[in-house]
């Protein structure tokens, strides 16, 4: 039996022109010329350089914590406390800001912040085992609270000019491309790389398949856990750095809600909510598919509150789509 | 006593996708008596339990429950017809009510539909009355003890006021105290003329409680007859009896030196004090009854749980394992029981399973390099006969004993110098079983040291060097290939010979 196999095994299945056009990227990609033609059709202003290159500023901030919420999705985890964390560090540097701080301090105050409330989160998520849902709920709360309380209904904002740089400045001057948008570029590229061509990332999608195989295959599970809380901490700090300087303020609702809308697009971007299943082109296009949307609609005035209506309708409607098609494709009943 | 028996199973088979779990079987139940249902796993004790419950349908035969011929499509079905099952684990609801638990799917109902909690409740504590049960009907099911719950299954099967009780392995998680217990429960139900299908591996509580006895082997009937009239000894021949050294493809190896060295591994509630040493090219069995601990120790040797105390040496150095990748550093892999939740990433290909354990060795400046995790995956996917469409096709396509070859390609990946076995053809169709005996085999005779532990007999004889037998955490006897007699294992493993040693 230790000769040649009894069976021909091919390396791979052959590739149908239907798996393609159902795979999930595509079908993004489709969603994300709609939208620009859309767009294009109810506002002249829509193709505008400077105007796109505006819009990058609202979303890049959130796209940034996306990456890490991906990844914390991806191994059954989820981190609702990022929101917070921007509160809370924005909250640090608001005060160190007050207290004379430099650029050069208010840096690392951000980011040291960020990433301790993810070793946080991690601890008690990875250290005790408790569920990330629950513990990040708690923390959501105690980290927007210690905010709100020591902040009171006041804003701090003395920052530094170079500060605000970061968050209103431009890498390159054409095509305008912010700070911002070019980090979320750089880092997406990073995460891409990592999750979908390197060993680690073979283990993240063999932990969100089934942890316990995971481990018994030598992958030391929780302590990767720990550290993608950490991660995802220190993405929600540079947000908070981004934000803070953008907007020049630390106010207590800073943020706000900011969490869901980091998950929405993690979930449009066809990562699985059970784990296991996900790619970062997937999140990229979708966030650029709910930013230029936001952005077109509002250029032409809709008022937010249908802003958000409009995107909660396109999130089902796009995870239904493909689930439809193939039940229809396999003849079973949709509903 | 009664001799027209209440219960009757005549010609009946079941068969699996590449299993023949029943064939041709009868049996007959009796009012008023305990009936044993004997065998080895495996022989198709759960299988007849399954249709008596009406969990499975037989493909051919027929049952008859007072005479009349009856045909189960589901539980429901079963427990109408007067049969109801007592589990091995418990299948119920922790967060209801001990009541609820009883009449879970036929709860009595006033009008409209609504559940009659008064008579419901004092229902339930007329029947825990009658087990002696010190707990009330309207407790939480999750404030009692695993003793306690038994007696809320036994009058569950009470409340459908069934003729017949199955009791699969019913004192597994009992103490002796309580097993007593349970006794004078079976005495009372034989009292008011039930009949008890009775499923134990412990041969000193079946010569307590039973009447009869009915042994099965490999799905076929092999005898039956009084308990009064037969000994343990002949009932174990009957439940092992074949010539099975013919059947194992065991090669003659040379034996080398000692690669690994376990002494005193201690954990202080699974297992202790287990001693052995392994040698190359040598095949190890582990024996024992279900909980004997032998799973629990060869985990806490691959790192997934920790030892309190003992040594474990590879190659004369002391090894200090903390995390299952320590364990495969050190060159031991473990192809664990649980396949489906333990061994495999069922969505995940064939591919990326083989490589899941050594992923390092696939890598170029941190990049996964594809071309070599195929290269590895066609050698041992092709030696081991994988049968597969393609490398890329996902696990829970393939059959279970294609599923347990590729766990085996994945830790042969590895390079190990000891290869952990637990219970690996276990749920898998002949043909793969075959194959897996020849390959380990072949593994041995390559120089591996191999680590089996396997619940069914013949192939621990047929397979290992040396025998280990645990029982309660302990191992109790080994025995040499040459030594070992069925008879003398079976004894072992369930406690006999520990009591005869000490």
């Amino acid at each position: 039996m230790s000769g040649p196999s009894r069976y021909d095994v091919a390396d791979r299945a052959p590739r149908t022109l239907i798996d393609f056009m159902l795979r999930w990227e595509t079908i993004l990609i489709g969603l994300l010329i709609a939208v620009v033609i859309g767009n294009t059709i109810i506002s002249p202003y829509f193709l505008d350089i400077y105007n796109l290159s505006d819009a990058t500023f609202n979303f890049s901030e959130k796209a940034i914590i996306a990456l890490g919420m991906t990844l914390l999705i991806l191994v059954r985890d989820i981190d609702l406390s990022v929101a917070a964390i921007i509160a809370l560090a924005s909250l640090a540097m608001g005060l160190a800001a007050d207290a004379g701080a430099g650029t050069g301090l208010l840096i690392p105050i951000g980011l040291g912040v960020g990433a301790i409330c993810g070793a946080f989160n991690g601890l008690l998520v990875a250290r005790i085992g408790l569920p990330s849902i629950v513990v990040t709920i708690g923390t959501m709360s105690l980290f927007r609270g210690l905010a709100q309380v020591i902040l009171g209904d006041q804003a701090i904002t003395k920052y530094p000019a170079a500060f605000q740089t970061l968050g209103q400045g431009y890498l390159i001057k054409w095509p305008p491309i912010p700070y911002s948008f070019a980090l979320f570029l750089v880092l997406a590229a990073i995460f891409t790389f990592v999750l979908h061509k390197t060993a680690f990332g073979r283990k993240l999608f063999a932990m969100g398949n089934n942890p316990i195989a995971a481990q018994f295959s030598g992958i030391p599970v929780n302590r990767i856990r720990f550290w993608l809380f950490v991660l995802t901490g220190l993405l929600a700090g540079v947000a908070a750095i981004l934000l803070t300087a953008r907007i020049g303020s630390t106010r207590p609702n800073i943020a706000l809600g900011w969490e869901l809308e980091v998950i929405t697009a993690v979930i449009l971007g066809g990562v699985s909510i059970a784990g296991g299943a996900g790619t970062i082109p997937g999140v990229v296009l979708a966030v650029f598919i709910l930013g230029l949307a936001t952005f077109g609609l509002s250029l032409v005035n809709v008022p937010g509150i249908v802003i958000s209506v409009l995107l909660g309708l396109l999130l089902i409607v796009s995870i239904a789509m493909p689930i439809v098609v193939r039940r229809l494709l396999k003849g079973k009943p949709v509903v | 006593m009664v001799d027209e028996p209440i219960l009757r199973l005549d010609h009946v088979t079941k068969q699996f996708p590449g299993v023949r779990a029943l064939h041709d079987v009868h049996m007959a139940l009796y009012p008023g008596q305990v009936t044993a249902l004997l065998g080895e796993n495996g022989a198709g004790k759960s299988t007849i339990v399954k249709i008596l419950t009406g969990i499975y349908r037989p493909d051919a035969g027929a049952i008859h429950i007072g005479g009349k011929l009856q045909s189960f499509s589901s539980p429901r079905d079963a427990w109408r017809s007067g049969v109801s099952a007592i589990h091995q684990e418990t299948v119920m609801f922790d967060d209801l009510t001990v009541a609820e638990n009883i009449f879970m799917g036929h709860m009595p109902l006033r009008s409209g539909k609504r559940i009659d909690w008064q008579l419901m409740n004092a229902r339930a504590a007329e029947l825990l009355k009658s087990v002696d049960a010190d707990f009330g009907s309207e407790v939480l099911l999750k404030r009692l003890g695993v003793a306690q719950k038994h007696l809320v299954e036994i009058a569950r099967a009470l409340s459908h006021d069934s003729r017949i009780v199955i009791m699969d392995e019913p004192t597994s998680a009992l103490s002796a105290r309580e097993i007593s217990d349970l006794f004078l429960i079976i005495a009372q139900l034989k009292a008011e003329g039930r009949a008890i299908l009775f499923i134990s591996h412990k041969f000193d509580e079946i010569f307590r409680v039973a009447d009869r006895w009915v042994c099965l082997r490999d799905g076929e009937h092999v005898g039956e007859g009084l308990i009064k009239d037969v000994e343990p000894r002949g009932l174990v021949k009957l439940m092992v009896g074949r010539p099975i050294d013919q059947v194992f493809p065991k090669k003659k190896i040379e034996i080398g030196e000692p690669v690994l060295e376990v002494v005193g591994l201690s954990n202080p509630t699974e297992f202790a004090d287990v001693s052995f040493t392994l040698h190359k090219g040598e095949i190890l069995g582990f024996y024992g009854l279900v909980g004997a601990g032998r799973s629990e120790t060869m985990q806490a040797l691959f790192g997934v749980s920790k030892a309190t105390a003992g040594v474990v040496k590879l190659n004369g150095k002391t090894l200090a394992i903390s995390s299952t990748a320590d364990a495969i550093v050190s060159g031991i892999a473990y192809v664990p029981e649980d396949r489906q939740v333990q061994g495999t990433v069922l969505p995940f290909g064939i591919r990326e399973n083989t490589t899941l354990a050594s992923l390092h060795q696939h890598t170029d400046k941190g990049i996964l390099s594809r071309v070599s995790e195929q290269k590895i995956t066609r050698k041992l996917g092709g030696r081991l006969s994988v049968k597969a469409a393609h490398w890329e096709q996902r696990l829970n396509e393939l059959s279970g004993g294609n599923q347990q070859k590729v766990v085996i390609a994945k830790w042969l990946a590895t390079s190990p110098k000891i290869l952990i076995l637990d219970e690996p053809t276990k749920g898998i169709d002949v043909g793969s079983k075959a194959a897996v005996h020849e390959f380990m085999g072949e593994l041995a005779s390559e120089g591996l040291a191999v680590i089996l532990i396997s619940s069914e007999l013949p192939e621990i004889m047929g397979m290992a060097d040396r025998i280990m037998v645990m029982h309660e955490g302990r191992i109790v006897k080994n025995f040499t290939r040459a030594e070992a007699t069925a008879e003398a294992i079976v004894t072992a493993a369930t406690g006999g010979g520990h009591h005869a040693a000490a």
